[in-house]
């Protein structure tokens, strides 16, 4: 009996932990989003004091199956608006997606490129240590459109999960180049070096914003895609390297 | 001499404790090593078989030095002839008894298959028969010591220790195996040692017994030289303990015509009956009351020790008594006196010889 | 005479077996049957499973060379630092291996302390590599051999070896004929719970070695990509591993557990 007590009370304890007095919004977002996404959560908060927003970033499909899976999620961002078809057609969208930013590709070599990388073409080289995005997700997805739009075979060494990983494994020299988005040139920093994909064989990410009736904070979330609308938004998104319609 | 132990040996282990004792053994001679537990019988078994470094010593079998510390000399354990039969035999117990006794033959490069057939020919000789092929867990305790010393002198070392071979078995089991090991000793020509602290081991087993003591070598003699003057309380107590051959029968045991009634009905045939000097009393007249051994006799010898003092009997039975100082005082004991002896039959104890 | 049976606590056990079985169930649910044996005959599934043999049991035997030795230092031999090593040996334990990973990618890249000597010198490049693979394997899984090794080298009653080299066995004998002998069941299960760790590693193989058919993408990688893209393939290639493991485990369990 005590036992059970003790189950209970702890049980009630986690469950207040979650509520506070604030209402949580909870968005998932594209991992490339994340630097971006962040600025913008502390702006939509101070504008927002009884609002909380919880960020939840990863890859584009992974989010995809949480949301499919009945995860409670307010807002969902992916980097393409293949994968947020399938939210739409099984109507957990509340109204049409609208589009948030655009995204386009650029080859990311490690700071100083001591491969001598200078365009896609360099990618079909075997000699060289090629990193992309796995095909499922978006930024793989991408990257070899603009490679067969390039007439280029690629050889890539490793198809990483994410963009993110993809990109921490350029900075550290373990990979000669990898495709990436133009605004992880600008989060990624340290250690890596950009190289523009001209605009002939170039594809752009196109992110769409939706809210899902899965959340439990549907005002929540509609102030919340509203608030990415604005200029004071924009101009963050385009300070993280988006392009904004 | 040739095949002879000189050994001197001085291990440290902590502040604690220090193992410092000398002995020389003769070949086809038998020194017992006695003394109570935590004495360090044991060390100087590993410290002979190379298993603990000594701090300080030498050690010399049959003109091969094997560890003299003045040199930085030690020959590894593998190196030195001696075999051992350990406390609680120590057999491999993933291996048969066949492969067992021929693992030393192995160890020192003969074939497998050679070997498992001079150590599957060894086994009658030790009793054997027919067990070559079980595990040690599916042997007697009994059993296992004779694979043990099988085991051990299959090799044909230059020196055997064995010890407390007899200390894991049954008393019936006992007195067999003593038998068993007394005649291995006998074939054995070069020097042993055996670890014990059972005083009846000592004296059936060995030519000469050194009592050791926290560490220390407190006496050294024979058999009789302990049992009859022994130096330090220790060895008066267990040493000194009375010992006397007889046959038994319904209750009585006949040592040298004369008969002591005993607790024990079914013992029978030949058996060693001890007696306790404790348990021995001394009166100046008859006693009365319960005690069915009584007789009387004249005192041989009175030695003082400290707070005892131990007292020997003449025939017909010669015992040694031992009683308080104002014992001796109260009833006048001195040399030659005349006194009455009792002995409870509950304090004879008789085990099968 | 039976005690009375303790229901609360049969309750809670009962409750910690659905937590593992659920899960199970729940896969067998999504399982597509019809489609299972075009699944598993595909080019991704069978270089996944091939390659997950290859390194769990090539991190095994990695494990097993250098492990053991380890572990009979940390058993027997008194050295300064002892407690150190012995918590280094934990780590892998306790540490996310995705953590590891990255360690081991600064370690043993062509731009690391080690990875860029090896580098110069040999030409191999870890990271990407199956060699990669079997590594962060390796990292992850070795524990468990060093762990299960040095506790029954230190509970091996040293007189057995004792006894072996007064019979005149050298030290490589007494190892041979003595010690391993008496501690095989530890080295078999210790080898077990090695593979079957390394068969499951993720984090630290996806951080450090990449994800690339036929090279680096093992079971858990290949389930983790398709998780993304085809949930058939990856509910397919997740009931592969839980069959090889659950066999695996329960047949040896009865051989080296000594259960009844």
């Amino acid at each position: 009996m005590r036992a059970l007590a003790i189950v209970a009370a702890v049980a009630s304890l986690m469950a207040g932990c979650g509520q506070g007095d604030k209402s949580e919004v909870l968005v998932s977002a594209a991992a490339s989003l994340t630097d971006a996404f962040r600025e913008i959560e502390t702006e939509f908060e101070s504008a927002h004091p009884d609002l909380d927003i919880v960020l939840n970033f990863a890859g584009s499909s992974t989010l995809r199956e949480q949301i499919l899976a009945g995860a409670p999620v307010d807002v969902f961002v992916p980097a393409s608006e293949s994968i947020m078809q399938p939210v739409v057609d099984d109507g957990l969208v509340g109204d049409s997606p609208m589009v948030l930013a655009r995204n386009r590709l650029a080859i990311a070599v490690p700071i100083g490129n001591p491969a001598l990388v200078t365009g896609l073409d360099d990618f079909a080289d075997s000699a060289l240590l090629i990193g992309l995005c796995a095909p499922a997700v978006p930024c793989g997805e991408f990257a070899r459109r603009a490679l067969a739009r390039a007439g280029v075979v690629a050889e890539p060494d490793t198809n990483e999960p994410d963009v993110r990983s993809l990109l921490t494994k350029i900075a550290a020299g373990e990979l000669d180049a990898g495709i990436v988005y133009e605004s992880d040139l600008v989060a990624g920093g340290d250690g890596i070096t950009g190289i523009p994909i001209s605009d002939e064989f170039n594809v752009a990410a196109t992110y769409p914003i939706a809210v899902v009736t899965n959340g439990d904070s549907p005002d929540g979330a509609a102030l919340f895609v509203a608030f990415v609308a604005t200029a004071q938004s924009r101009s963050i998104l385009a300070a993280n390297g988006f392009t904004t319609p | 001499m040739s095949g002879a132990l000189q050994a001197r040996i001085d291990v440290g282990f902590d502040a604690d404790f220090r193992l410092d004792v000398e002995f020389d053994v003769p070949p086809g001679t038998t020194v017992a090593l006695l003394g109570p537990n935590g004495a360090g019988k044991s060390t100087v078994v590993a410290a002979l078989a190379g298993l603990v470094p000594i701090d300080r010593g030498r050690v010399v079998l049959d003109g091969v030095v094997l560890v003299d510390t003045e040199q930085g000399l030690a020959l590894p354990a593998e190196e030195r002839q001696v075999g051992v039969v350990f406390q609680d035999y120590v057999l491999f117990p993933h291996l048969s008894v066949v492969e067992n006794v021929a693992f030393g033959l192995v160890a020192r490069g003969a074939g497998r298959a050679a070997a498992r057939r001079s150590a599957r020919n060894a086994l009658p000789e030790f009793g054997l028969d027919g067990l070559g092929d079980r595990k040690p867990a599916e042997l007697s305790g009994g059993e296992a010591q004779r694979v043990a010393l099988a085991r051990a002198l299959v090799t044909q070392p230059a020196l055997l220790l064995l010890d407390e071979p007899l200390a894991a078995l049954d008393v019936t089991t006992r007195a067999d195996l003593r038998h068993l090991l007394s005649d291995h000793l006998a074939d054995f020509s070069g020097p042993r040692i055996l670890i014990t602290h059972d005083p009846t081991e000592a004296f059936l087993l060995a030519d000469e017994i050194y009592v050791i003591e926290n560490g220390a070598v407190t006496q050294h003699g024979s058999a009789e030289d302990i049992r009859l003057r022994p130096q330090t309380p220790y060895a008066a107590d267990l040493a000194g303990a009375n010992l006397l051959v007889g046959e038994a029968s319904d209750g009585l045991v006949t040592v040298a015509s004369h008969r002591l009634a005993i607790a024990d009905t079914a013992a029978s045939g030949r058996v060693l009956a001890t007696v306790h000097p404790r348990a021995i009393s001394l009166h100046r007249r008859q006693p009365e009351g319960s005690p069915r051994n009584t007789w009387r006799t004249a005192i041989r010898r009175v030695e003082h020790y400290g707070d005892r003092v131990r007292i020997q009997v003449g025939d017909p039975l010669r015992l040694t008594a031992e009683v308080t100082p104002r014992a001796v005082d109260a009833l006048g004991l001195s040399v030659g006196d005349s006194v009455w002896v009792s002995i409870k039959a509950t304090e004879i104890s008789a085990s099968p010889e | 005479m039976r005690s009375r049976t303790p229901w609360p606590l049969v309750a809670l056990a009962v409750a910690a077996v659905l937590l593992f079985a659920l899960p199970l169930f729940g896969l067998l649910v999504r399982t597509p049957w019809s489609g299972l044996g075009e699944i598993l005959g595909s080019e991704v599934a069978r270089d996944a499973l091939w390659l997950s043999l290859v390194t769990s049991l090539g991190a095994t035997i990695v494990a097993l060379i250098l492990g053991l030795p380890l572990a009979w230092l940390l058993a027997r031999i008194e050295f300064p630092g002892r407690a150190l090593v012995r918590g280094l040996v934990l780590l892998p334990l306790v540490l996310p291996p995705v953590v590891g990973g990255a360690a081991l990618l600064f370690t043993f890249g062509r731009r690391g302390l080690i990875g860029g000597p090896i580098d110069e010198l040999t030409g191999l490049v870890l990271p990407f590599s199956t060699w990669g693979a079997v590594l962060a394997a390796t990292f992850v899984a070795m524990p468990f051999l060093v762990i299960t090794m040095e506790g029954a080298l230190r509970n091996l009653d040293t007189r057995y070896e004792g006894a072996a080299s007064t019979l005149g066995a050298g030290r490589w004998m007494v190892l041979r004929r003595v010690t391993l002998p008496l501690v095989a069941p530890s080295l078999a299960a210790g080898l077990v719970l090695t593979w079957a760790r390394a068969l499951g590693e993720f984090g630290a193989t996806i951080t450090f070695a990449g994800n690339l058919q036929g090279r680096t993408q093992t079971l858990p990688l290949a389930v983790f990509v398709a998780l993304e893209s085809d949930r058939d393939v990856a509910v397919a290639l997740s009931l592969v591993m839980v069959a090889i493991s659950l066999t695996v485990l329960v047949a040896l369990r009865h051989r080296w557990w000594g259960a009844s």
